[in-house]
């Protein structure tokens, strides 16, 4: 018998803490949660400035939507937008985009393993990959281990959605608002966006190679802008990062070595 | 011809240069889900190069700024910024805290400035 079947230790779905009676309740209640998750406020904030960068950069609403909805992932959202906008070379958007949507690779390989359930046919797991996200992925892991797997892709794919819609109609909101706001709070709406990324940006930042590489990539980021560097993006990033990487590796070394 | 280029084309850069390489990850993710865990170096080096392009985003958005926040002088931006930092670290590491009182000091820095 292979070993992935079923671990004996899988607990029954009464030991859970947490359960539905069908996967339409939990796919609703999915959609509750992420209406009273800490996110629900960060993503309003986000989309409602991604609307209005699309209007500043000339996009429709629409595309925005499309794009929400396609691409969802807000880093990679910005920098389409802000590339696009100032007419950046294509090699670079997609270089760029696909950069920072490096991080889903982590986050989707953590993912399955939480979601799986027996009988699982590959088809259910399109919509999980396509959702995840920062946001999905946080309240993912915190609610799930505590109900029977059998409904956790349908409460995944609830809280998705909940986030989903929330920044599409938010990211209409910002749009319209940006049209007929006076030039100051138009202004404040551009700016909840590098306000909310580098906030979350170095909430999320625990370790020290995190924090040196937000300050690696601020500074460097900076620096290759002012410059004219071609491909600014994609140079801070992976110069950025990897020298916050090289740093990192060298200070474990030095404390192995010390110990 | 032309008119129906110009509209889809913004479409078809989403789809191209949004969408795919985006996706692309997610679906490695998918792919190769058995064979690594977080601890893999290369999963620890490629979150230190997508917070290093975050982080470039962020500085080319507050120093570099287009459109309307534009029109808010430099200082006044950066100033923002570093105080809605502040209050985020004050406050417990409240997310919403910290960019409520940027947005906040964006708001009275440009009313005072720009009028």
């Amino acid at each position: 018998m292979p070993p992935m079947s079923k671990p004996a230790s899988e607990p029954s779905p009464e030991s859970y803490s947490r359960t539905f009676p069908s996967a339409t309740a939990a796919f609703l209640s999915g959609i509750r949660a992420a209406l009273s998750s800490v996110f629900f406020l960060v993503i309003g904030g986000t989309y409602i400035g991604m609307g209005a960068l699309a209007h500043d950069f000339d996009l429709s609403s629409w595309w925005l939507a499309l794009s929400t909805v396609l691409v969802w992932a807000g880093p990679a959202q910005v920098i389409l937008i802000s590339a696009l906008g100032t007419g950046a070379a294509p090699i670079e958007v997609a270089v760029a985009v696909s950069m920072s949507g490096i991080r889903l690779f982590p986050m989707v390989v953590a993912l399955m393993p939480v979601l799986r359930r027996p009988n699982m046919r590959v088809r259910d797991m399109i919509l999980p990959t396509h959702f995840t996200s920062v946001s999905m992925w946080v309240e993912s892991m915190r609610h799930l281990p505590s109900m029977p797997r059998e409904f956790r892709i349908a409460f995944s794919n609830g809280l998705s959605v909940g986030f989903m819609g929330t920044a599409t109609i938010t990211g209409f909101i910002g749009f319209y608002l940006a049209a007929g706001l006076p030039l100051l709070f138009a202004a404040a709406l551009l700016f909840i966006t590098p306000m909310s990324f580098l906030i979350s940006t170095a909430r999320n930042a625990r370790m020290f190679m995190d924090k040196s590489a937000l300050v690696i990539g601020l500074i460097l980021g900076t620096a290759l802008t002012a410059m004219q560097v071609e491909l600014d993006l994609m140079w801070t990033g992976i110069g950025g990062g990897t020298l916050a990487y090289v740093i990192h590796r060298i200070r474990e070394a030095r404390a192995g070595a010390s110990t | 011809m032309n008119i129906g280029m110009t509209e889809l084309w913004p479409y078809l850069l989403l789809v191209l240069l949004g969408f795919l390489p985006n996706e692309v990850w997610r679906v490695f993710g998918l792919v190769l889900a058995r064979g690594l865990n977080e601890d893999s170096q290369i999963v620890v080096w490629s979150r230190a190069v997508a917070t290093a392009i975050l982080a470039g985003v962020v500085a080319k958005l507050i120093l570099f700024s287009s459109g309307s926040l534009a029109a808010i002088p430099l200082g006044v931006r950066v100033g923002a910024a570093v105080f809605g930092f502040l209050v985020f670290l004050v406050a417990k590491r409240s997310a919403f805290a910290g960019v409520a009182a940027g947005e906040a000091a964006l708001l009275i820095g440009g009313y005072l400035f720009v009028g």
